[in-house]
């Protein structure tokens, strides 16, 4: 009883606030993460789409990366909604409306200053906010295989490094996944065998943010 | 009342042209017309700025009609469309029609002054 009222008052304490420097950290831990990644990603793409996802990934981070001075002077919420639309407008594609729209929700939902129950409730409701976005559920080879159960994990309280790995393991399961949704699903079957490159992409961003935060 | 506006979105820049030379050889200037195909690089795909300028560009006040191919173009017009003054957001609307066929038809029947709704009705019959 008393570790189950611990754990409520953890999690409704705030987490460590984000000073400009942890910021900046953060994001160019996420953006050199994708950009790490390019050719990773163009390779998945190419398997079962159209194997453009690394590179309009790095585009859109590499515009984020151009402002960062303004980015780390900007609350939690601004900053997230700032880089939102940068995604949209840079990354093209499908996944910059997608990812634009997750970060986006994110600042919208986020508080600057958020507890982690608040950080996982604005978390879930940035995952709302995709699955509107592109018309899509768990299951269908997505980056929201990946995305729901990473915000399962957090919002039951896993430590990062334990979300981390629900999150590498979550794009790795949906290699044997048939894609219904996204470009992949024109593939049918012949989808099956590779992991979804967004999924991966996500995986990605979000280990990123494990470790950065994790050196706090 | 102005014609019903209509907007091509390819992820080819020459099936987007291809398909509005198409539809200004059936229609001439009677309907504003605009195209885009490509992501911001130039490169194969659909950019969101790149459609929010052509909404303004084929921008009617009797509302304007897309045309979209793949998955990107069509995410990436909804997030133009919510993103536009929120007098002209209920005025646009994706076709689900295919892209060709849609934007001639759509075009031609815009240019005897139907509604945005008959226009849209129009295209999507090709779809059904």
């Amino acid at each position: 009883m008393a570790s189950a009222e611990d754990s409520i008052t953890r999690s409704r304490e705030k987490l460590p606030a984000l000073d400009a420097v942890r910021k900046r950290r953060l994001i160019v831990a996420i953006a050199g993460r994708i950009i790490a990644h390019v050719d990773e990603l163009t390779a998945l793409d190419a398997a079962i789409g159209d194997g453009d996802h690394g590179h309009n990934m790095r585009r859109g981070f590499e515009a984020v990366l151009q402002d960062l001075d303004a980015l780390e002077a900007m609350g939690l919420s601004d900053l997230l909604k700032a880089i939102g639309t940068k995604l949209v407008m840079k990354v093209g594609g499908a996944s910059g409306p997608l990812y634009g729209t997750l970060f986006l929700a994110l600042g919208k939902a986020l508080p600057d200053e958020p507890s982690r129950e608040e950080a996982a409730a604005a978390f879930a409701a940035a995952i709302a906010a995709v699955r509107a976005r592109g018309k899509s559920e768990q299951g269908q080879k997505t980056m929201l295989d990946v995305l729901i159960p990473t915000c399962r994990a957090f919002s039951e309280g896993g430590d990062l490094a334990a979300v981390k790995k629900v999150a590498a393991d979550a794009a790795e399961a949906t290699a044997p996944m048939r894609a219904t949704r996204g470009r992949a699903s024109f593939l049918g079957e012949r989808s099956i065998g590779h992991m979804d490159p967004g999924a991966k992409s996500s995986s990605l961003m979000i280990a990123a943010l494990c470790d950065e935060w994790g050196e706090a | 009342m102005a014609n019903v506006g209509i907007v091509i979105v390819s992820h080819s820049p020459k099936v987007a042209e291809g398909a509005a030379d198409m539809v200004r050889q059936m229609v001439g200037q009677e309907v504003p017309l605009a195209w885009t195909g490509g992501n911001p690089s130039g490169g194969l795909g659909t950019s969101f700025e790149a459609i929010t300028d052509a909404i303004h560009r084929a921008w009617s006040e009797a509302g304007v009609a897309i045309l979209i191919d793949l998955g990107g173009a069509e995410t990436n017009s909804e997030m133009a469309i919510e993103m536009l003054p929120e007098d002209k957001r209920g005025r646009v609307v994706i076709c689900n029609a295919p892209i060709v066929e849609g934007a001639v038809i759509a075009a031609t029947e815009a240019s005897g002054g139907a509604s945005l709704a008959a226009v849209r009705r129009t295209a999507e019959e090709l779809s059904p």
